[in-house]
């Protein structure tokens, strides 16, 4: 079954916080892009170490947006790029889309 | 006690400072987003506790505290528990968190610090046994603050003031090396250069021209270089 994103890591975190929720919303809404955006240059130049470093960073936002078995394909593709080849790119970019799309409707 | 935050993510740094916030045990006095400039900040600054990101570009949080002498208590931080062994080969670090880091979690961790911190204090204090040492109070702010002499590593001339480092804090005097040279007990303060005027017993090691004394790099001029030596128990 497909994974969604979802607020619980930072609705439990912030315990009725709201101000914190959309402090740390934006901050994701404007770091992830950005991480992204290094990413895929590092996917473009074939630099494996680099884009493994963007795909950890990026993960830490799957795991806070509750993308657990995104987390593990994350964890997965990350230590492919580390063996300098890009399996489970597809998917990871898959999940990451989806979470894009998710973090624009929050 | 007080922290500093190091982490190459702002949203991880945000957490961090959230669940600091809920905690009234720590005070966060900065965050940094790599290991470099939070070592310029320690040149300057003590803290007691720090928030290390393992996983950050250039500089890990390892390489940090194989870098800084004397490193404070550290909580390491990190998305994956892979490292955790080897966290544990050094002193200094006496926790590790995984990320996402939740409340219960935190202050369970910060409570660990806590209790060591406690200790540490104890231990201090215990090894301080030499009753003629005073303490020092000086003018700062129309106010007479007392100062702990023994914890006094570092003094040193800016124009007319001077600054004196502790352990715990830095302070910025109206007066002279000259002046507290004369009220600082010479047995273990002593001169090594114009400037500058050092805690024997904080000395870390030696270079041919500079000393390194708890964090700070201090300059040894020739002229006093032969007294610093003497004073040393020197196999």
């Amino acid at each position: 079954m497909k994974e969604t994103p979802n607020l619980s890591y930072i609705t439990k975190l912030s315990n009725g916080n709201k101000v914190f929720e959309k402090n740390l919303l934006a901050i994701i809404k404007k770091e992830l892009p950005l991480e992204i955006g290094a990413y895929e240059s590092f996917v473009n130049e074939g630099d494996f170490e680099e884009t493994a470093e963007y795909v950890h960073k990026i993960n830490h936002k799957f795991k806070i947006l509750g993308l657990d078995k995104g987390h593990k394909i994350a964890e997965a593709y990350r230590l492919n790029l580390l063996e300098k080849n890009f399996l489970l790119k597809l998917d990871f970019e898959k999940i990451l889309a989806i979470l894009l799309l998710y973090i624009k409707t929050v | 006690m007080n922290c500093i935050v190091i982490d190459d993510e702002e949203t991880s740094r945000a957490i961090v400072l959230f669940l600091a916030e809920n905690n009234p045990e720590i005070k966060i006095l900065d965050s940094f987003h790599n290991a470099t400039s939070a070592i310029k900040y320690l040149n300057d600054n003590s803290v007691d506790l720090i928030f290390l990101n393992i996983h950050m570009p250039m500089f890990t949080g390892f390489d940090f505290i194989k870098t800084i002498k004397n490193p404070p208590k550290i909580i390491l931080t990190s998305l994956d528990k892979a490292f955790a062994l080897d966290a544990f080969e050094y002193k200094c670090i006496i926790d590790y968190l995984v990320k996402p880091i939740t409340q219960e979690r935190f202050d369970k961790s910060v409570e660990k610090a806590l209790s060591v911190h406690r200790e540490d204090v104890v231990v201090n204090d215990n090894q301080i046994p030499d009753e003629s040492i005073d303490d020092l109070y000086v003018s700062i702010d129309r106010r007479l603050v007392k100062i702990d002499i023994p914890t006094i590593y570092l003094i040193e001339a800016k124009g007319d003031y001077i600054m004196l480092k502790t352990s715990n804090k830095n302070y910025m005097v109206h007066s002279t090396l000259k002046k507290i040279e004369d009220k600082l007990p010479n047995d273990f303060f002593l001169r090594v250069h114009r400037s500058y005027v050092i805690n024997t017993k904080r000395i870390i090691d030696i270079e041919d021209s500079s000393v390194l004394v708890d964090k700070d790099v201090v300059p040894v001029s020739r002229s006093y270089r032969k007294e610093l030596l003497e004073r040393l128990n020197l196999l």
